[in-house]
């Protein structure tokens, strides 16, 4: 773990969006981005690929209505097939409702189910936060430092000239675990205190490759 | 939601307000002491709970004997408070979902305690086919299960059956849409506070800690639950109507009810969302994101859809008319001159007449004027559906059944006892979670929409043309 970032904080959303966009321009390797809420433009500024979860959610539709549909024809025409008013035992047109329904229960329940475990959110998971006021009113950008041939401070003042009131340089693996903001009430009792920071994925890397 | 600011229209809170300050102000409910207007909310609210609950732990141990039904009259009360919460919902819907893909963004400050509103009351709308079951705890048998009597399946025919099923999945959809948008709100929450509350919210918010790829994939599935939701809440009405049309019953077997029940569905929600707006935006002291141009917006939504029930009314009549069914002439003479023309006329006075009083600006400005307007309007809603049920069954084809129908005491309490249970889960709801969604409407505020120069290139998404002139002073009134 000796890669080194540089972290750095805005106020506001507009400020990291050009940030991102001018860092990466420079061909600085973009780890992540943390935002209080969703910043639109974010992800074509950090180049992440367009999330693949639109097709769990068509297959998972699929998988519904084709399913309900079978099992539908399957218990009243196959199983134990009942007269009712003398209708035909594969009724199919009096199965649409409950095979529509199918396919929306199962696509929903289904792309939820896939965002969460792509995403790592797991009930009762600690939090791993790079900074406190990440949930609140805090940008943070999380960028891979230069390596040799680079100015040294060509990063860190890019951020600055961006509006970044913060801007630290660290070892990857901290980056996350530790409380930045020193105007913050204390510092000591950072939720991010929970997970230690021994762990041997990056949490912030997790996903690199930008794909869900 | 990332499209231009218009100086035209009014900002979307009252007052520009930070980031922080936003956070500060939708959490404060949640610390402290909840106002005297809550405890008298959830003291009135929690009594009528109490008394609902013995009036159907009555009719459970005595039997739907202590029901006014009679022989011809086998649908009455309890039908009737069914559709009627199940079409409360509906809005709760149509606000969070397809007002989310007409990109309307004032939705931000109402579509969280919407959604909890179609949470409750569909549960309150359960509440009711189960109770005339008549044996609640065999309830489980309409779910396809395999079991030992056979296995005998159920009739996937019926649409009794399919009402089951798409109320059941429209319950699961809207609590998956409702906590998925709870997600960021309980992180927010959780690095907030300390203690217990801390720990509650931090295993509810499962770890998130806003990356951006995160939000990326968040952002992708609440579009597509939306998607989805949009043509399941049309459906779910729609099935509930087909529970009437499918019979052979004059004033019920019509190819209208569909959409006729859809629209009424979102009418009736709508003025519930408005009513509980205004209460939730006093209770809970959130004027500031609450504002007069949100009540106006719901004010113009109410206009729409009464006009489309309204509409339906005049179509009913002129189908029966129209159709020649001398059967279908009668239930309709019936119900608008028979005896309960005065539930007809109730409902036409509220659900068309109410409404048109929204095309005044003025109207629509005076707070208290709307509520009682939006009472009005849920009052006239409840009467749709006791008109449509009662009526048609009252005058049925042998004069010699014709019956009259009149709810006892018992079924009386427990529809009190049924907006008890809605209005204390949603006391519940304001105090002990956030009412509004914190991240949505950062993402709409002043703040946010103070740009002071062009995002840069491909940045953006559209963000660029920001720079409002209206909102110009948000810096200075901040700093």
């Amino acid at each position: 773990m000796s890669a080194r970032i540089h972290w750095a904080a805005f106020e506001r959303d507009d400020e990291l969006l050009r940030a991102t966009q001018a860092v990466r321009d420079k061909g600085y390797r973009i780890i992540d981005a943390f935002t209080p809420f969703a910043v639109h433009g974010l992800d074509r500024a950090m180049g992440l690929r367009a999330s693949r979860l639109t097709w769990v959610c068509f297959f998972c539709g699929l998988f519904g209505l084709v399913f309900m549909t079978w099992f539908q024809y399957w218990s009243s025409a196959v199983d134990w097939p009942i007269n009712v008013g003398g209708k035909p035992w594969n009724s199919w047109p009096a199965f649409v409702p409950v095979a529509f329904e199918g396919t929306i229960l199962f696509a929903g329940l289904g792309v939820v189910a896939a965002m969460l475990i792509r995403c790592g959110l797991i009930p009762g998971r600690a939090p791993r936060l790079p900074a406190e006021r990440v949930t609140d009113d805090r940008f943070v950008l999380v960028v891979a430092s230069a390596g040799a041939g680079r100015p040294p401070d060509e990063l860190a003042n890019l951020l600055r000239e961006f509006g970044a009131v913060e801007v630290h340089e660290e070892l990857e693996h901290r980056a996350q675990l530790e409380s930045r903001d020193p105007s913050g009430p204390e510092p000591s009792s950072a939720p991010a205190e929970a997970s230690r920071p021994e762990e041997a994925g990056d949490p912030v890397a997790q996903g690199e490759e930008g794909r869900s | 939601m990332s499209d231009a600011v218009s100086e035209l229209r009014e900002p979307l809170t009252a007052r520009p307000v930070s980031y922080a300050e936003i956070t500060a102000d939708i959490a404060r409910p949640l610390e402290g002491k909840p106002t005297r207007l809550w405890y008298l909310g959830i003291g009135i609210s929690g009594t009528a709970l109490l008394l609902g609950m013995l009036a159907i732990g009555y009719t459970i141990s005595t039997g739907i004997g202590t029901w006014g039904l009679n022989r011809t009259v086998g649908w009455a009360f309890d039908i009737t408070n069914f559709v009627f919460w199940v079409g409360i919902g509906h809005a709760g819907t149509l606000i969070s979902a397809v007002l989310f893909l007409f990109r309307q963004r004032w939705r931000t400050a109402v579509n969280r305690s919407a959604e909890a509103m179609t949470i409750f009351a569909v549960l309150c709308a359960a509440l009711f086919p189960l109770i005339h079951m008549g044996r609640p705890w065999l309830a489980f048998w309409p779910m396809p299960y395999p079991n030992l009597r056979g296995s005998l399946w159920i009739n996937w025919r019926s649409p009794l059956f399919w009402d089951v099923i798409a109320i059941s999945t429209y319950f699961i959809i809207s609590a998956t849409f409702w906590y998925v948008g709870l997600i960021p709100d309980f992180a927010t929450l959780r690095d907030r506070f300390r203690g217990l509350k801390k720990k509650v919210f931090s295993f509810l918010s499962l770890g998130w800690n806003g990356s951006a790829r995160t939000w990326q994939r968040y952002e992708v599935v609440y579009l597509l639950l939306a998607g989805l939701a949009t043509p399941l809440v049309f459906s779910v009405h729609t099935i509930v109507s087909f529970d009437f049309a499918t019979s052979v019953i004059p004033g019920w077997h019509t190819t209208i009810f569909p959409p006729y029940f859809v629209a009424g569905a979102i009418f009736s929600g709508l003025s519930m969302v408005l009513t509980l707006m205004l209460v939730a935006r006093k209770v809970m002291r959130l004027e500031n994101y609450i504002t007069k141009g949100h009540v106006g917006s719901m004010c113009k939504l109410i206009i729409g859809m009464g006009g489309i029930v309204g509409l339906a009314y005049a179509t009913e009549f002129f189908i029966a008319w129209y159709s020649g069914n001398p059967y279908e002439q009668f239930v309709f003479m019936n119900r608008a001159l028979g005896p309960f023309a005065w539930a007809y006329w109730i409902m036409v006075s509220c659900n068309v007449i109410v409404p048109q009083l929204f095309w005044s600006g003025r109207i629509r400005q005076n707070l208290a004027l709307v509520f009682g307007l939006s009472l009005l309007i849920n009052v006239g809603m409840w009467f749709e559906r006791f008109v449509i049920i009662v009526t048609s069954l009252h005058r049925d084809f042998l004069p010699s059944s014709w019956a009259s129908y009149k709810p006892t005491l018992i079924e009386v309490v427990t529809l009190i006892g049924s907006f008890g249970l809605f209005f204390t889960l949603f006391f519940l709801f304001c105090r002990f979670l956030p009412v509004i969604a914190i991240g949505e409407i950062k993402g709409v505020s002043q703040w946010a929409q103070k740009k002071p120069q062009e995002v840069g290139s491909g940045g953006g998404g559209g963000d660029g043309a920001a720079d409002s002139t209206v909102n110009g002073q948000t810096e200075e009134a901040n700093a």
